[in-house]
């Protein structure tokens, strides 16, 4: 570890062992790296075991593993959110280029029609076949033949927005919701900006990677002239489970990671945390959520080369079963005492932290870097009613004290406001918004 | 431009001027009642008739002028059918060619210069393709902006070339981008022929285990990397030369409709999306943008031609293409300086993306305009 960089507190040498709980030790920050929201950072910790994920209307419940089906695009919320966890992701991130209101207006409708007709299988326009043989097709074609998959398409708001530059391109400055802050900077954070921020996002989620990767193409494709993709990011083996019975995925650290993520059966924790309410405002947000992207890349090299018993002893779980430290069963409650104070689980359960926030993170591995080490992490997403009394105070205290923070480096970040669900018959993506500000 | 890429339009190009042109059989001579009598002189161009069949048909000229002339048959695109050049006072001479049905001009051109004196014809038979005048109108005017950029390459890559000859880096260097302008304009046009662009614009990575690499980016590299000029490259500098002379003699002759346009106007964009904003186009000169801007004027001046009969077929593209047209013209004009462009390895990815958001805002609304004058 010949390249620990100090930032913040004083650096503490490595601990000489695993069977040493050293609970006075102060908090490692080592590394210029920071923060974590790993294990534990779930959604309705005591959620009823056994149930079967419903979709978000009560009607359509159905089986995270009938990973073929199409879900329902049309509801109260965006799906996508307390949808039961796909397989894949492919998130994409926008500037708005436009500055013309009706085109960014039409845009959205024409995003809402083609994602509609995504999320049932079928493909965009007037399809990728049988068209004018001199115009390029409306549909890309690659998920020609293939089931829907389980798409869900879920748009977000970025502040840009709102007001970029100073200026308020769009009429909607004044609706702005007081929750969508920019984040603060955490201890360790080393952003690039060209993968952080955005005015608009999409998130797309299927069980085929073509599909998820259809989805964005095409969408970036109708965007052009009124948006452009910032960044972009896949993803792979889904990092938390919203299914209660479901094995719960390990994430590239090899441990399994948000074991209590609960959100798609258990309607009340989401009214709580992860749902803004009319009370809440602004008016047209009601249904909607805040969203929380962090692009976090694992030192793979030198987790790998970690023993056991650390790996073990940063987490809080074992690597095994998944158990909370000294308990028997990943599912037993944990005990924090016979963890170390800078474990991962420790700081970041909901009992101790006082945060609940649904993750939906998924890993990624964009290849390699330069220096063959392997270009991975988490792409960490988090839904929660207020990023305020979210992610922020969450990640404020895992970026500060979190064992992990060795091993993991914030290297791009986002926020986005989440509109309500479109409403079948002519309902759009942001409608509300917009025509909240019509006339101002 | 590699030399292996192959565009529609060239495969059009290659096939539709070997059956129109050299397809000129020998194969069914032509009955005497069916030859076309054209009679030139210095003022006039007679035409024994104006509708014949189609097929192959013979044309017997004779030169009754003082002057040394030509005879073409033009399409209404004003693509050369057939021609015969330097036909001398008081000779005959004889030409023949498969013609299709439709209308056609025939031209003498007296001192072997001008538009000449032009008479129609209309052949008859089957298959005759009926097209919007304006459309036929707009090809013509795309072929004359074509050939006047491959003539005023011609004295810019001449310059280029005789700085070359003299062995003057400097000058060489300050003569380069603007000898590609028109080149850069037109290249839809160039790369039709399939066998012009590998010779005078491959990049490095299209040259092939073995073969030789021409052109300007073989020059570009001597000049910017390799900072010495030798007998090869004085060489190459005046094959350059030639190869392009061969490009502007053939231009009228090259296959173009306004579908070939539309598309070629998408590719000028494709170039650019490709090559150029990434800086692979000019990559030991770093005059993109030059080349970049040629090309959006091309693809311009396509769809203005255009733009009569798609803006009737689909006013929201033409205003989105108005739009899109002038907003990456905006965004160029801020690289200018000096006579050209700022060099691009100056421009840093943020900037490049700028670029490449503006390239994709354009070549997308673009793409569709080939559908839209097909209706």
């Amino acid at each position: 570890m010949a390249d620990t960089t100090v930032t913040g507190e004083a650096a503490e040498p490595e601990p000489a062992g695993s069977g040493n709980p050293d609970e006075a030790r102060p908090p490692v920050t080592r590394r210029s790296v920071i923060g974590w929201t790993g294990a534990g950072v779930v959604l309705g910790a005591a959620a009823a075991g056994g149930a079967v994920a419903a979709l978000r209307t009560g009607s359509d419940v159905q089986s995270a593993a009938s990973a073929g089906a199409a879900v329902e695009f049309h509801g109260t919320h965006q799906a996508g959110i307390v949808t039961p966890v796909q397989d894949r992701l492919h998130f994409a991130a926008f500037d708005i280029t436009t500055d013309d209101r009706d085109e960014l207006v039409q845009l959205l409708k024409d995003w809402t029609d083609a994602a509609a007709m995504m999320a049932k299988g079928q493909p965009v326009g007037d399809g990728a076949v049988g068209g004018l043989a001199e115009a390029p097709p409306d549909d890309t074609g690659e998920a020609l033949g293939l089931q829907p998959s389980r798409l869900t398409l879920t748009v977000g708001f970025g502040a840009g927005l709102f007001e970029k530059d100073g200026k308020d391109r769009f009429g909607l400055k004044k609706h702005r919701p007081e929750a969508l802050v920019g984040l603060p900077k955490f201890a360790g954070d080393a952003l690039d900006t060209r993968r952080s921020g955005g005015d608009l996002c999409v998130q797309a989620c299927a069980d085929d990677p073509q599909v998820a990767v259809h989805a964005i193409r095409n969408l970036a494709r109708i965007g052009f002239g009124k948006v452009a993709i910032r960044w972009s990011q896949l993803g792979f083996g889904k990092t938390s489970s919203t299914t209660p019975d479901e094995q719960t995925p390990r994430n590239l650290m090899g441990f399994k990671d948000g074991t209590h993520n609960a959100a798609g059966s258990d309607r009340a924790a989401q009214t709580k945390h992860v749902w803004v309410s009319e009370s809440d405002g602004p008016a047209w947000l009601a249904g909607g959520s805040y969203l929380v992207a962090r692009r976090i890349r694992m030192h793979i090299e030198t987790w790998d080369r970690t023993s056991l018993g650390e790996q073990e002893d940063v987490f809080g779980r074992t690597k095994g079963e998944g158990a909370p430290i000294g308990k028997r069963n990943e599912r037993d409650a944990p005990n924090f005492k016979a963890m170390k104070p800078d474990a991962h689980v420790r700081l970041a359960h909901p009992d101790n932290s006082g945060v609940t926030i649904l993750r939906r993170g998924y890993s990624f591995t964009d290849g390699t870097d330069g220096l063959g080490r392997l270009e991975a992490g988490l792409f960490f997403l988090a839904y929660q009613r207020d990023v305020r009394s979210g992610f922020i105070p969450l990640q404020k205290q895992l970026a500060q004290h979190d064992a992990l923070n060795e091993y993991i480096q914030h290297v791009g970040s986002a926020v986005f406001v989440v509109p309500p669900g479109v409403r079948k018959g002519g309902d759009w993506w942001g409608r509300t918004l917009f025509e909240s500000s019509e006339g101002k | 431009m590699s030399a292996t890429r192959t565009s529609a339009v060239t495969a059009v190009g290659i096939v539709v001027a070997v059956t129109a042109v050299t397809g000129c059989a020998e194969k069914t001579a032509a009955k005497g009642s069916d030859v076309v009598q054209v009679t030139a002189t210095d003022s006039r161009c007679q035409v024994s008739k104006t509708t014949f069949p189609a097929g192959h048909v013979k044309i017997a000229v004779q030169n009754k002028g003082s002057k040394i002339t030509e005879v073409y048959v033009y399409t209404p695109s004003d693509k050369i059918v057939t021609e015969r050049e330097n036909i001398g006072p008081g000779t005959k001479a004889t030409i023949t060619a498969e013609i299709k049905a439709g209308s056609y001009e025939v031209a003498c051109k007296p001192g072997m210069k001008g538009d000449g004196i032009r008479q129609k014809i209309t052949v008859t038979g089957k298959g005759a393709a009926k097209t919007d005048p304006r459309l036929d109108t707009a090809v013509a005017e795309y072929r004359q902006y074509a050939q006047a950029q491959a003539d005023l390459t011609i004295p810019a890559v001449k310059k280029f070339a005789d700085a070359i000859k003299k062995g003057d880096i400097a000058g060489a260097k300050t003569e380069f981008a603007n000898s590609r302008i028109g080149w850069e304009r037109a290249e839809p046009v160039a790369e039709s022929f399939g066998d012009i662009d590998p010779k005078t614009d491959t990049r490095a990575d299209g040259v092939e285990a073995g073969q030789k690499w021409t052109g300007w980016h073989r020059l570009e590299k001597a000049l910017w990397q390799d900072k010495k000029i030798g007998p090869d490259e004085k060489k190459l500098a005046a094959q350059l030369v030639t190869d392009l002379e061969d490009w502007q003699a053939r231009v009228g002759k090259a296959e173009i409709t306004a579908t070939s346009m539309a598309n070629g106007a998408k590719e000028l964009l494709d170039e650019v999306a490709t090559g150029k904003v990434t800086g692979e186009e000019d990559r030991y000169s770093h005059t993109d943008l030059s080349d970049f801007y040629a090309n959006v004027e091309g693809a311009e001046k396509a769809y203005q031609l255009l733009k009569p009969v798609a803006s009737e077929n689909e006013p929201a593209l033409t205003k989105e293409l108005d739009k899109q047209f002038t907003s990456i013209k905006k965004l160029l004009d801020t690289y200018r300086e000096g006579d050209g462009f700022v060099s691009y390895d100056t421009v840093g990815k943020t900037d490049r993306k700028g670029l490449a958001d503006a390239v994709n805002s354009l070549a997308e609304p673009l793409s569709t305009l080939a559908a839209a004058v097909a209706k």
